[in-house]
């Protein structure tokens, strides 16, 4: 099935720099329905109030961690199905293991480029 | 009072005692060297080799905490503790201030220049767009530094504390609560807290392809 172009997708960092930039990326990639949050708390609670077709999380963020959020979600009914992607800094081995055992979808390590962008999303979604 | 040289080392311990109940384990190193220096002058009557040897090592420590002092306060350690390391923090986080705004400026260019990629020629519009693709790419460089002052931060807090604790050692007046200081010297952080270390130095960190080859193995 095509991947919805038009889906809401949320995307969470406590940096603004961040979010412009995956912001941006993601509308090269012709997603216009982009949401933004800077902490875990405040992107639970955009997904409480919709539905989105992708998160894309960092993990070191105050109060509420990428990696609590992610819990939060797959420990929901509602919003366990929604696809999750961690991009962080965070490159321990560790790391990744504790995200995968969380419920995480794919991870991208901190620098990424557009093209790591949209493999792990298309490995997600699907091919577009 | 004159002391044998057994009760001396009795003595000895019985008031490295009662200094630890009362201080803990943080003793100022004036008073390590007072009980030492009195239990040296309380030496008398027979003498065993063992405890001329006993008397030649506290000789040799008294000697060893007056150097150490000597040099130590030649180093200005307040100075470090309440100049150097506060400064050193501000400068840090004007460097914070200063790249996120270079940043913000950067993506306002980069923002503008794709706004009228329609109104170019295609093949012209997809070089500007690759071109500005490179540059958001290259914006990663903002959080990541960012992460990396807050590192640096952190450490040089860990090192006032131990300055701190250093300065306490030798009889100075340290500002801020013991308890304080126990929380920084003592790593508390959960098991969720302790998997949050920022960015990796580059030689040793995992790269994506790394990450990649991880993440597939969990669905083997």
């Amino acid at each position: 099935m095509a991947v919805d172009k038009n889906m809401p997708i949320l995307i969470v960092d406590d940096y603004k720099t961040m979010l412009r930039i995956v912001r941006n990326l993601l509308k090269q990639l012709n997603f216009q329905n982009i949401d933004e949050a800077t902490d875990g708390s405040m992107a639970f609670a955009r997904m409480k109030e919709k539905q989105y077709g992708l998160v894309i999380s960092d993990w070191n963020m105050q109060p509420m961690t990428g990696l609590d959020l992610l819990r939060q979600v797959r420990a929901d009914d509602s919003l366990k199905a929604t696809p999750f992607i961690m991009v962080t800094a965070e490159s321990k081995t560790e790391n990744v293991i504790a995200a995968k055992e969380a419920g995480v979808n794919n991870y991208i390590v901190k620098p990424f480029n557009a093209e790591t962008l949209k493999g792990k999303i298309a490995s997600v979604l699907g091919p577009f | 009072m004159s002391v044998k040289p057994e009760q001396g080392t009795d003595e000895l311990v019985e008031r490295v005692a009662a200094l630890k109940r009362l201080h803990g384990d943080t003793v100022s190193l004036d008073e390590i060297g007072s009980i030492v220096q009195a239990l040296i002058g309380s030496l008398h009557g027979d003498l065993t080799s063992q405890d001329l040897r006993v008397y030649g090592e506290l000789e040799a420590l008294a000697r060893y905490i007056y150097q150490a002092k000597k040099e130590i306060s030649e180093i200005r350690p307040e100075e470090i503790s309440n100049e150097q390391i506060p400064i050193a923090s501000i400068e840090l986080d004007a460097i914070g201030i200063h790249l996120e705004e270079a940043t913000g400026t950067i993506l306002d260019a980069c923002e503008a220049v794709e706004a009228v990629i329609p109104a170019v020629d295609p093949p012209a519009g997809r070089k500007l767009e690759e071109a500005v693709t490179k540059i958001y790419e290259a914006c990663n460089f903002q959080d990541l530094t960012g992460q990396r002052i807050t590192k640096i931060v952190t450490t040089l807090q860990n090192i006032e504390t131990r300055v701190d604790l250093l300065l306490r050692a030798f009889g100075h007046r340290v500002d801020g609560n013991a308890e304080l200081q126990d929380r920084r010297t003592t790593d508390r952080r959960s098991e969720d807290e302790k998997l949050l270390n920022g960015p990796q130095a580059p030689a040793t960190a995992n790269t994506q392809k790394d990450i990649d080859a991880l993440f597939a193995s969990f669905d083997m």
